[in-house]
């Protein structure tokens, strides 16, 4: 299982990964990968499931694309930040707790240390926590090539099973995400066989609570039940501007039964990881209701971004 | 198809040592294991799941087999070879692992050493169950982890005793 | 070469061992820092890299091999197909419970004009690197032309099914039968009678460390090959046939091993390959197996279907049984020959006292990965039934399902007990145990009578907990003979030569630990040799938990046969009684005084010079199998909103006759049942239906980790010792897994309450319990409804 040969490029900036990013697509019609953290991309090449020309190596580029930024009511982060970086960050865990607690769930040690966010969100994995989460968030992205950057929102910057709307000539350089609004909740929830392998199936909730407790937002996202995570909030809004009980939001949550077209594999067939995402969807949305009711004891003034 | 050479240096345990004339596609496993002969880091997968490759780099743990060598340039790796204070010795972990029967076949022995020592230097003085948490990462197929658990308890008790001297 | 010496912490001999003690391994200190030998650590000048071309196709004629782009690969030395083997090449034969009419179904090195699985060897490409190896086998254009494939026992004995070994005239190529008494009548005149089918899945033995060969030729003829192990004498001969030469040419050479469960260091076709081609081309040839590659190509096992019929009465005695069972072997016969189906079959019967059985079991021939033992070989699978079965004649009856067994257990008056079926050629005759006891001692540490309350109180609580046993009987001790030769050497030190082998299991500390409890000396000081066939002369290597059973008798024996030499020697030099002489660490003395003593080099220096032989040479004949056994309790919680399964307690009772060294005993056991847990919830080799391996890697193949395994506890007993050997040793590296599938499933049926034709099939998953519970729920609605219309 050795991987086969490419042209390796390590480039020290940005400009000059753009740079040699589009030569090599446009000019030379080299098929490339990026290489982050690895932890995705280096088991296809060990396997040979993937052949490509060259791969320009962005670990130079750590240091100029690992932050944390909070810019008003937006969180920036780096693509290249390591997962591990995300874990105990002191912003992340202040203006987006669900982001450490979703790191939390991707593996093991060994992963953390290489694998980054902007890897993660790249190789779009349908049951990853880190696309599951952005996606309940309705983050963005902001993508670079050598002519300029745009911006791409979560439900359209994931297309299906490991395609993103990334251009072979683009580099995904910054994940913006909004900070925790005041009276929120958030949770991530997945169910995996063995602890640290991929899910079944994943929920993230966030829950926004009026000061009475009546609730004003609630999203939810169910990952590894579809090709991409799916957006299930619209289920939920029924909900909002009353206090529902456990089974109001059970019976919401069996609407998902529709929505939802997961595959079957050896390890669970289509029925299961349909009750499998409800169940999960129902135990975010509590952990993150109770979050959210946390705050109002607290009172709001800590929370004001 | 490309035939890139490439040269670069290495810091293994304290050491520099000269990658000469390889690829690039070259893992840092297999330069470790064929072109430096520090063989005490195995492979048992090489996907990435069975954490027998791993190292320690700046300290954390990564798998060697999900890395190409370049990649380690001017960091600090270590393995296995580097966690005994000196020849002929064993570190507390290592001895409580000899102490406790801690291996049988011992091929998972020395991925699970390094990501032991990291974990034991973030949490020195861990329950079983954040061992075994700890310990997902690495699979071992002959001791069902129960004496391996009892070497990282062991290790702790023995380091924290040796922290109060 | 390859010395078993562990180096001394902090240089000091430690101290005399006796048998009993839990010493730690002389093993360990090596592998510890990284200084552990597994073949893929070796390499010498001039070594060239192996790459095994596999067919995609699970069942096709090969057409044509062209190796042209292979060839222009950079750095690739040769490229090997099966016209550059010797056209008279003998396929790879039996070594176990071997069949005349299955030398149709054996498995060459390289397929010839068929191919029979996928991941079968087509081609072998020699390069500079394992890397341009690759490239070379992804530019190997191999013409197949697809044929039909039977991936199931199913599809293979249907009317129309294509036939992979046509001479044999069906896909069912071997049929195996037990008959004790009359089990039709005692089925007709049984009160209660219930038809069951049973499945347990392919898994395998899958060790962390794959397999991997050095083959390196000298320039005297003779080719040193590193990376056997488990049988290399028996596996010596059979190259030797293969090559056609001498064995003397051959020299094997055991190197740390990691692990092999019964799957690594059978003959494989690389086994023949790497050595073949490393003389055709004058090189060193290493070959490494990588994971992919493993988990298609080394044997598979445990895929066995039975469709069952038991009797029995009101107090749940046990009547009669017609069991047909289907044995899915793979596509071809490998070394193990019909083991699996024989020895599943030789023990189904277990610990109980049956009037009359009739056991049936068919060898079935599919496109897949070809089967071979892996831990508990037949015994695990066979126990799954049994013991699952048993707790279902328990349930239907409203019994606790401890009572219904001691019940129908043999008692020990019965002992020497005749089972009635025969397994490894040999008649399967119990020589001693006494179940009832290792019941009651799980039992009581189980607090089983408390669990009844406990478990209404749970379910009040909203939780849902059970517990499940399964009694087991092993084999062990496996014959004919074992070699031992223990000794002193010149410069002071002991030396241990035998013939089994080391995977793993610490079989060099169980061998000095033996010797050192003879001798008065510290395990340290005995060098263990193993494994290496210019040293080793014979042996038959370890598998079976035959090791200490044979070789380490032979070692005990040997050593106290080389005490009495060293006593005749102190007899001699002391003029002292040899009752006064004392054995220890530093060497020999008198005792009673310390300035009469010899260290051990003058000891054998002075032994030289009278002409006292420091050799004992011993060739122990294991006359039968041996028989420990034992019980797995398992308690689980099942979560019934996802179905995962967790394990709260897991407890084994294991009556090994003799423990040597309870420590690694232990490990053993822990090990074992790690291993069967993972069949019992993760582990699954699948196939679709054109034979294509769909877990394939370990994303898919799931190893339980450390947060799947729980703490287990054993309580091991010594109320039975084997009147086979002087120890009383039964051997114990199996039992720990062969309970586990059993008793966990059986945990998850009484936590659900569930009727005896449930959870007969492993794996169990999470999707299978959910599955279950909405069946249950279904039908619960259905009697709503229909009771409420």
């Amino acid at each position: 299982m050795k991987p086969p040969a490419f042209a390796y490029y390590a480039p020290t900036s940005l400009e000059e990964a753009l740079r040699l990013l589009h030569e090599l697509v446009h000019e030379q019609q080299q098929d490339v990968k990026l290489l982050a953290g690895g932890q995705s991309l280096i088991p296809l090449l060990n396997m040979r499931l993937a052949h490509p020309d060259a791969i320009i190596d962005l670990n130079a580029l750590e240091s100029q694309l690992s932050y944390v930024r909070r810019e008003g009511k937006t969180l920036h982060i780096g693509a290249f930040t390591r997962h591990y970086a995300l874990q105990n960050h002191p912003e992340i865990i202040r203006f987006c707790p669900v982001i450490a607690e979703a790191v939390r769930l991707i593996g093991h040690a060994a992963i953390l240390s290489r694998g980054t966010i902007g890897g993660s969100l790249a190789h779009a994995d349908p049951a990853a926590e880190l696309p599951l989460v952005c996606a309940m968030l309705g983050g963005g992205v902001t993508i670079r090539n050598e002519g300029g950057s745009r911006h791409d929102d979560a439900s359209t910057f994931f297309v299906s099973y490991l395609t993103t709307s990334l251009e072979p000539d683009e580099i995904l350089t910054e994940i913006k995400l909004s900070v925790l609004p005041p009276r929120t909740g958030q949770a991530i929830e997945e169910f995996s066989q063995r602890h640290g392998d991929f899910a079944l199936a994943a929920a993230a909730a966030q829950v926004t609570l009026d000061a009475d407790g009546t609730l004003v937002e609630l999203r939810l996202c169910i990952g590894g039940a579809g090709p991409t995570p799916v957006d299930c909030s619209h289920l939920l809004s029924s909900l909002a501007g009353r206090a529902p009980s456990t089974e109001d939001i059970r019976d919401a949550l069996r609407r998902l039964d529709d929505e939802l077209e997961p595959l079957a594999d050896i390890h669970a067939d289509a029925a299961y990881r349909k009750e499998l995402a409800q169940v999960m969807a129902y135990r975010a949305i509590e952990r993150a209701w109770q979050k959210a009711q946390a705050t109002l004891a607290d009172g709001d003034a800590k929370h004001d971004a | 198809m490309e035939y890139q050479q490439i040269s670069y240096q290495l810091n293994v345990n304290g050491r520099a040592y000269a990658v000469e004339n390889v690829e690039p596609r070259m893992t840092l496993a297999d330069v470790l294991r064929d072109v430096l002969g520090l063989t005490g880091t195995h492979l048992g997968c090489e996907h990435g799941v069975c954490g027998a490759c791993t190292i320690l780099l700046d300290g954390m743990p990564a798998r060697s087999c999900l890395m190409f060598g370049v990649q380690a340039k001017g960091q600090e790796i270590t393995t296995v070879e580097g966690l005994a204070p000196g020849e002929e010795q064993l570190s507390p972990l290592q001895d409580a692992f000899w102490q406790e029967h801690g291996l049988q076949c011992g091929f998972c022995t020395s991925g699970i050493l390094t990501t032991m020592t990291w974990f034991l230097r973030q949490n020195p003085t861990p329950t079983r169950e954040e061992i075994r948490e700890a310990l997902s990462g690495n699979l071992c197929r002959c001791t069902g982890y129960q004496n391996i658990v009892n070497a990282v308890e062991r290790a702790s008790r023995e380091l924290n005793s040796e922290a109060k001297t | 070469m390859r010395q078993g010496r562990g180096e001394l912490a902090g240089g000091k001999i430690n101290s005399s061992v006796a048998i009993g003690e839990g010493i730690k391994r002389i093993e360990d200190p090596r592998l510890l820092v990284g200084k552990g030998r597994y073949v893929a650590d070796l390499s010498v000048p001039g070594m060239l890299e192996a790459c095994v071309a596999r067919s995609p196709y699970a069942h096709a004629r090969v057409q044509s091999i062209d190796a042209s782009a292979a060839h222009a690969v950079r750095g690739v030395i040769a490229i090997f197909t099966t016209a550059d083997l010797p056209p008279d090449l003998p396929p790879i034969p039996m070594r176990l419970t071997p069949a005349q009419e299955l030398t149709h179904a054996l498995q060459w090195p390289l397929a010839r004009d068929i191919v029979r699985y996928a991941g079968e060897p087509v081609a072998v490409i020699v390069a500079a690197s394992r890397y341009a190896a690759e490239d070379a086998a992804e530019r190997l254009l191999v013409e197949y032309e697809a044929l039909p494939a039977v991936a199931s026992v199913q599809a293979a004995l249907r009317q129309d099914a294509p036939l992979l070994h046509p001479s044999l005239g069906s896909n069912d190529v071997h049929v195996i039968e037990s008959r004790k008494g009359d089990s039709s009548a005692a089925l007709r005149y049984a009160p209660h009678h219930r038809s069951l089918a049973f499945s347990v899945q392919r898994h395998a033995a899958v060790p962390l460390e794959t397999r991997g060969l050095l083959a390196v030729p000298d320039e005297r003829g003779r080719i040193h090959v590193y990376g056997p192990t488990k049988v290399v004498h028996f596996n010596r001969s059979v190259l030797a046939r293969m090559l056609n030469c001498d064995q003397a040419l051959i020299h094997f050479i055991e190197t740390d091993i990691g692990g092999g469960f019964g799957a690594r260091g059978e003959f494989y076709p690389e086994d023949y390959l790497i050595p073949f081609i490393a003389r055709q081309l004058g090189r060193p040839v290493r070959w490494i197996e990588d994971r992919l590659e493993h988990l298609k190509t080394t044997n598979h096992s445990r895929e066995q279907y039975h469709q069952l019929t038991i009797g029995f009465d009101d107090n749940g005695k046990l009547l009669a049984l017609e069991d047909e069972i289907w044995v899915d072997t793979g596509a071809y016969i490998r070394t193990h020959g019909v083991t699996v189906p024989d020895l599943t079959q030789a023990m189904l019967p277990g610990p109980y006292d049956w009037p009359a059985f009739r056991l049936r079991t068919h060898v079935v021939v599919t496109n897949k990965t070809p089967m071979g033992t892996y831990r508990a070989p037949g015994r695990y699978e066979g126990t799954f039934v049994r013991e699952r079965l048993v707790e279902g004649v328990a349930r239907a009856l409203g019994l606790d399902p401890t009572v219904v067994r001691a019940r129908n257990f043999i008692t020990p008056a019965q002992m020497p007990y005749a089972v009635g079926t025969r397994g490894l050629g040999e008649d399967v005759v119990f020589d001693s145990g006494d179940y009832q006891r290792v019941l009651a001692i799980a039992c009581r540490h189980m607090h089983w009578g408390e669990f009844a309350g406990r478990k209404v109180q749970a379910r009040k609580e909203g939780r849902c907990p059970g517990m499940g046993w399964a009694f087991f009987v092993e084999k062990s001790g496996l014959g004919p003979w074992e070699e031992a030769r223990v000794g002193l050497d010149a410069s002071g030190h002991f030396y241990c030569h035998s013939g089994l082998a080391a995977l793993g299991q610490g079989t060099e500390t169980i061998l000095a630990q033996l010797c050192a409890d003879r001798l008065g000396i510290a395990p340290e000081q005995v060098r263990v040799v193993h494994g290496d066939t210019d040293i080793v002369p014979d042996g038959n290597g370890s598998f079976a938990s035959r090791g200490t059973a044979t070789g380490g008798v032979a070692a005990y024996i040997a050593a106290e046969a080389l005490k009495q030499h060293i006593l005749t020697v102190a007899e001699r030099y002391f003029e002292a009684s040899a009752a006064d002489a004392r054995l220890g660490p530093e060497g020999l003395s008198v005792a009673g005084t310390s300035s009469r003593s010899l260290s051990w080099q003058q000891v054998a220096a002075y032994a030289a010079d009278i002409g006292i032989k420091l050799d004992v040479h011993e060739r122990y004949d294991a006359p039968h199998m041996t028989y420990p056994y034992g019980i797995h309790a398992a308690e689980v919680e099942i979560d019934t909103a996802t179905g995962r399964v967790s394990i709260v307690r897991y407890l084994v009772v294991y009556d090994v006759g003799k423990a040597v060294n309870p420590l690694l005993l232990k490990g053993q056991i822990v090990g074992g049942v790690a291993q069967g847990l993972g069949g019992a919830l993760f582990e699954e080799l699948a196939y679709d239906d054109d034979g294509q391996l769909l877990c394939g890697t370990f994303m898919d193949y799931l190893l339980p980790g450390a947060c799947e395994v729980p703490d287990i506890e054993a309580i091991i007993t010594e109320d039975a010792p084997s009147r086979h050997n002087p120890l009383g040793v039964k051997g114990a590296g199996e039992g720990g897994t062969t309970g586990a599938g059993a008793a966990i499933a059986n945990a998850i049926a009484d936590a659900l309450d569930a009727p005896p034709d449930a959870f007969t099939s492993l794996p169990i998953r999470p999707a299978t319990i959910r599955r279950w519970l909405r069946q249950v729920e279904q039908v619960r609605a259905l009697t709503q409804d229909t009771r409420n219309s």
